[in-house]
């Protein structure tokens, strides 16, 4: 699917918890695949952001966005009638074509999941949605749970990986000790990484990340990787963290 | 004419983007491949952006056998960014390349704020590259230099073709959580909009005592921005940093260029290379009271 970039409206601005989902019109823009990723401009900023993409309502895009920094701020405070330049969709997502599925999220990785969902629901015909385990840091960011319903949710000092029960196909986005810890107890997981990114193309060089003892650009064979011990493809470390969002 | 920034664009995984350009600068291509610095490499600033890249690179080997014919058969006009750790280092990769006609000319990248500099000045590195190849030479000289007009002259008494003005300049982030660095080698190139009156001044230095062709770079974010730089003495512009959120920037500078071009009733971008000295040397100051 190519990307390509536009000027697209935004038509809502909905606080989620902490977070915002920020729904555009789509415009020629393709959704993409669950997992891939889209480089949102954030007014006033030098660089956009990279955001996976949270939720495809007929024609919009809707992006669960943490406003944890200038960028992501920018964008939060966008209002509907404005309009920003989105890119995308961008790099590799998640492979579906798993038997037993299970979405794992922990905070603000809990976005692409919604759409991971309903991706797997509609292939599963009338099966309904995978499971999925949730956790969080607070209630308050809990509240983001609503999002995927049905999910099991968990708020620290409890981790995610409590619960994940053994045997599944095991889709996750989350911090990075979340997913190191998700790699451990579930060799074969699709794991989506995040890096800081200027450009989300591969021209920047900025978003390495080391595999194999290789450093490689995530934007090109990310974010989702597949953790060492599935049969198919072997890979270590990222949607990802915009240069100026990290902190 | 409307360059890339070298380390900018990757035009073998973004080759609709290099397609834009009249000529594509290879990312620089050192004598052993480079991994690069380990993460972070990249962080955000108010009006710019600080890199620690780190010269990745296949080496010149890999980059001949695999790389060059692959971008050769783009179809692009094509320059090399060569650097290294000693004029030894780079006139052996320059003579390398003599012979290749997918190459049309060699960029000297004298400049990284990121991985050791060769020994050398940077005219001893232009000589050397001087005798290993007939190809054009631009030598890419750094704004960190006070006297770069020196530069300028030295690099031009050595035999480079053209100047390629400017490289990043040092800079340093630090995490408003930690209070350490943003980056993993703490320092890093600082390019984007912080840059452009740097890039200005250097051009309009180096355009005063040097006959050379000069590619302008550093913050160019719109055509006003392109026009500036010819202005100050450029003959060429190259695009860095705009790149990375806009992939369509070369298509829409050259459009907002041109708009720009016939403000001020100019047909072409030579007619308004240099215009800004103009200027400067018809001003005359009020007679004394």
């Amino acid at each position: 699917m190519t990307p390509r970039r536009e000027q697209l409206r935004v038509v809502g601005n909905e606080p989620v918890g902490p977070y915002t989902l920020l729904r555009t019109a789509r415009g020629g823009v393709a959704p993409g695949r669950p997992g891939q990723f889209f480089m949102l401009e954030a007014p006033g900023r030098v660089l956009p952001r990279p955001m996976s993409l949270c939720l495809a309502p007929a024609g919009e895009l809707a992006f669960l966005i943490d406003p944890v920094g200038p960028g992501t701020q920018a964008i939060c405070a966008l209002q509907p009638g404005d309009r920003l330049h989105v890119l995308g969709p961008l790099g590799n997502g998640f492979r579906l074509d798993v038997p037993r599925p299970l979405l794992v999220g922990g905070g603000i990785g809990i976005a692409p999941l919604p759409y991971t969902a309903q991706a797997l629901a509609a292939r599963a015909s009338g099966r309904g949605g995978p499971p999925a385990v949730l956790g969080f840091r607070t209630k308050e960011h809990a509240e983001a749970a609503v999002l995927l319903p049905g999910a099991e949710v968990c708020i620290e000092p409890t981790y995610v990986t409590a619960l994940i029960p053994p045997g599944l196909d095991v889709l996750a986005c989350g911090p990075e000790p979340m997913l190191e810890a998700v790699r451990a107890q579930c060799p074969g997981s699709q794991l989506a990484w995040e890096a800081p990114m200027a450009c989300g193309y591969g021209a920047c060089y900025g978003c390495a990340v080391e595999i194999d003892g290789e450093l490689r650009r995530l934007c090109i064979v990310g974010p989702v990787l597949t953790a060492p011990g599935s049969a198919d493809r072997a890979a270590a470390p990222a949607p990802p963290a915009a240069a100026g969002e990290a902190a | 004419m409307i360059l890339n920034a070298s380390g900018c664009l990757d035009a073998l995984t973004a080759p609709d983007v290099a397609a834009q350009l009249d000529c594509f600068v290879t990312k620089t291509v050192t004598p052993l491949p480079r991994g690069g610095n380990p993460p972070t490499r990249i962080a955000e600033t108010a009006v710019g952006m600080l890199n620690s890249i780190g010269l990745a690179n296949p080496g010149i080997d890999r980059f001949l056998a695999a790389n060059l014919p692959e971008l050769g058969a783009l179809g692009l006009r094509l320059w090399v960014s060569v650097g290294g750790f000693s004029a030894e280092e780079y006139a052996r990769s320059c003579a390398l390349l003599d012979g290749r006609d997918e190459v049309e000319a060699l960029e000297l990248n004298l400049s990284c704020p990121n991985v050791e500099e060769a020994a050398e000045s940077a005219a001893q590195i232009v000589a050397a590259c001087r005798a290993a190849t007939t190809k054009p030479l631009w030598a890419k000289l750094s704004p960190a230099n006070w006297d770069i007009a020196a530069s300028a002259r030295a690099v031009e008494a050595a035999g480079a073709d053209g100047l390629s003005l400017v490289n990043t300049i040092r800079g340093l982030a630090l995490d408003p959580h930690t209070n350490r660095p943003r980056l993993h080698t703490a320092t890093g190139g600082l390019s984007g909009p912080a840059l452009k009156p740097i890039a200005l001044a250097a051009v309009f230095q180096c355009r005063r005592v040097s006959a050379l062709p000069i590619v302008g770079m550093g913050g160019v974010w719109n055509g006003r921005d392109a026009f500036e730089l010819l202005a100050a003495g450029a003959t060429h512009v190259a695009l860095g940093t705009v790149l990375f959120g806009d992939p369509g920037a070369p298509a829409r500078i050259a459009h907002e260029l041109r708009v720009e071009l016939a403000r001020f009733g100019l047909a072409a971008s030579q007619d308004a290379s240099g215009i800004a000295h103009d200027h400067a040397l018809s001003f005359q100051p009020p007679p004394a009271s």
